[in-house]
């Protein structure tokens, strides 16, 4: 028939579906026989564990909003009453409640494996930067269902972070009136914090699909970072990554529920047991952990406007990350001073995390400024110098080539040849 | 490079020794030994029971118990008829009569636990939330906060309790206290509206368990744990079935992934 496609599928159904639209063939091509590297260590299965999470995510949030109002009034009861009458409502709520912290966690990783393995770099800069959409999308729906739940760190956190927007001149006061839908945290915003945490998600689907798309027209990076040059460098994604993955998935689960079966509540506050109240302030308002470190940022400048522009900054950087590093050496393993640095960078961040836990008195407004200068000096100064400077090791000549023969460390000199093109 | 792990290791310190510093002006409440801690903990259903009694008789005169319904006591081992009861005998509002006129009627198991003020609306036992100018008003302007969620709403949550329970005493010489406050060793700021509570023998327990002030506090402090989180028994007991599935499941697939993978070199 003309203009079908021949489908090699036997199954009659699958194949009369698969000649009107191929969705059968997309997925053999994409996930069954896709040409993966072969040499992808466990720091790969992360990205299909946030996919997971994401899916856990939307799961139980759906279910969850069939049992929540999001109405000052109601909403605090509301979550009681998920977690006390509602079958099952409790499963459900810590779920998603510490799958917002998985989320962050495993996100996290994959952005420190992208840093490391230099999987940034051409040409796969415009995926990264779909990746940034992702990680802002991903921390404006968990800003804003955390404040779902109305309690006392819910609708402060709110307050503070809403607030941000009126640093900007002339614009800022405006903006917050607008994002509030009125004259102070209200029943207005929490609607419209519902309705957008609701929706949120889908476009991080729609943008995570994108993200997927481009990762497999310029394919995954490795661990060595260099091209794969024949097919004897990859293996079809089925069912070597998928066994992969599953492995990477059931310790994941593992911890995962250990956390919500056993300690459902160590990464909350105490202070969202308490309905919230405009009247009176908690004695020290503290975001989730994961925002800690862009907190700290946030708190280390004394200018407001200032430390608000430092604090979007710190994400926004890392768009134009792969033009700030000028090393053409992608993986980290062949660059000496680069594999140390990126770990001074990870202390930095952590510092600023704990900055960020912190009242800043003392000891943590300079820590704090120590690490919010050491941030910036990273992505600013320190990669654009550096790639010009380090001497990165010899690289191998291909992926199947250092693991012939026993697969021990990768030879230096003998098969190695200089970069020839990144 | 090596020079940089001496850096990081020092950050990491500083880091770490500068955390004491932040402590609070009360002390630490010291730890307690818990039915439901940790992973294998359960709940003492004797002493959730006699907390409840503690509540009931001493602890609801000022607070409520918001979140709870009297069919919610199954949770600690009351029998249907026991919560019928413990229901029949308290009278809440049950709405309007055929004239018109506010009702009063003895509970049943599916209504929520009285609250000990005025509701904003006399009507309507249930859909929360407190009079709040009424509650002041009865206590001399403080408010004594609901107890459903107390467990969980406070930092060091059931050692803290049981600390601002049992920590009443005499003021320091040098400390100034405000008119109708109470001093508390464990209370942020010491001075606490609320007068001691507990005093020996001020309940009996059926069971002849001696009520001394700890015991008390031991047994209510289980027993609003439990409110707080009623779930926390059935909880624990699917974790362990989904930990033992998840570890199970992870070595069986790393099995299949070795297979798998046997012959890519």
């Amino acid at each position: 028939m003309a203009g079908q496609q021949q489908s090699e599928f036997s199954n009659p159904l699958i194949n009369w579906i698969d000649t009107r639209l191929p969705i059968f063939t997309m997925m053999q091509k994409e996930y069954g026989v896709f040409p993966t590297p072969k040499n992808f260590n466990y720091f790969w299965n992360f990205g299909a564990l946030a996919m997971v999470t994401m899916v856990i995510m939307i799961a139980t949030g759906i279910f969850l909003a069939m049992n929540y109002q999001p109405n000052a009034a109601l909403a605090f009861d509301s979550v009681q009453h998920i977690m006390r009458d509602v079958n099952y409502g409790w499963l459900l709520r810590y779920v998603h409640q510490n799958g917002a912290s998985m989320f962050f966690i495993v996100t996290y990783i994959h952005i420190f494996r992208g840093m490391y393995y230099g999987s940034y770099k051409s040409p796969r800069e415009l995926l990264w930067m779909i990746g940034v959409v992702i990680l802002l999308l991903m921390m404006a729906t968990a800003f804003m269902g955390y404040v779902l739940p109305w309690g006392q760190m819910s609708y402060w956190g709110a307050t503070v972070i809403t607030n941000l927007f009126s640093a900007f001149p002339i614009v800022g006061h405006p903006i917050v009136t607008w994002l509030w839908g009125g004259f102070s945290v209200d029943n207005a915003t929490l609607n419209r914090f519902f309705s957008l945490h609701y929706l949120l998600p889908f476009v991080l689907v729609g943008v995570v699909f994108l993200h997927v798309a481009a990762l497999h027209i310029v394919g995954s990076n490795n661990p060595l970072g260099i091209d794969v040059k024949s097919p004897q460098d990859t293996v079809p994604f089925h069912p070597y990554y998928t066994v992969k993955d599953s492995v990477g998935l059931c310790v994941f689960l593992l911890f995962f529920a250990v956390l919500v079966f056993f300690a459902p509540n160590f990464l909350g506050d105490a202070n969202n047991f308490i309905p919230a109240n405009p009247l009176q302030t908690p004695a020290d308002i503290v975001p989730e952990w994961y925002f800690l470190p862009y907190y700290a940022i946030l708190r280390s400048v004394p200018n407001k406007l200032l430390g608000v522009c430092m604090m979007f900054g710190s994400i926004l950087i890392l768009f134009i990350l792969p033009w700030l590093d000028t090393s053409r050496v992608r993986s980290a393993r062949f660059r000496p001073i680069y594999r140390q640095i990126i770990w001074v960078w990870v202390v930095a961040v952590i510092v600023l995390g704990v900055c960020g836990a912190h009242k800043p008195e003392g000891i943590w407004v300079v820590l704090s400024r120590i690490g919010t200068l050491y941030y910036y000096l990273h992505f600013l100064v320190i990669l654009p110098i550096l790639g010009k400077l380090e001497r990165p090791l010899p690289l191998p000549e291909s992926i199947s080539r250092p693991v012939i023969g026993g697969g021990g460390p990768i030879p230096s000199g003998a098969t190695a040849r200089p970069m020839e093109k990144a | 490079m090596r020079v940089l792990y001496p850096i990081i290791v020092a950050a990491l310190l500083a880091g770490a020794v500068a955390t004491p510093a932040t402590a609070q002006e009360a002390p630490t409440p010291p730890a307690q030994h818990w039915s439901f801690d940790g992973p294998f903990g359960s709940l003492d259903i004797a002493a959730a029971q006699r907390g409840f009694q503690v509540y009931t008789e001493i602890c609801a005169v000022c607070h409520s118990l918001e979140y709870l319904h009297y069919r919610d006591l199954a949770g600690i081992g009351l029998t249907a008829d026991q919560i019928k009861a413990i229901a029949a005998a308290v009278t809440v509002p049950q709405g309007l009569d055929d004239n018109g006129e506010p009702k009063d009627g003895p509970a049943t198991p599916a209504d929520q636990f009285k609250v000990p003020y005025p509701l904003p609306n006399p009507l309507q036992q249930g859909v929360t939330h407190t009079n709040e100018k009424a509650d002041r008003a009865a206590h001399n302007g403080a408010l004594p906060p609901d107890l459903s969620l107390i467990v969980n709403a406070r930092p060091g949550h059931a050692d803290y309790i049981y600390a601002v329970l049992t920590g009443f005493a005499d003021p320091p010489p040098d400390m100034k206290m405000q008119e109708g406050m109470n001093y508390d060793k464990y209370f942020p700021g010491h001075q606490i509206a609320m007068p001691p509570p507990l005093h020996e023998d001020q309940v009996t327990y059926a069971d002849g368990t001696k009520a001394t002030v700890d015991q008390m506090a031991h047994d209510v402090v289980t027993f609003l744990a439990w409110a707080a989180n009623p779930e926390m028994v059935e909880r624990k007991q699917i974790g362990w079935r989904w930990v033992l599935f998840f570890l199970i499941m992870a070595g069986l697939t790393y099995a299949v992934k070795r297979k798998v993978w046997a012959d890519v070199h």
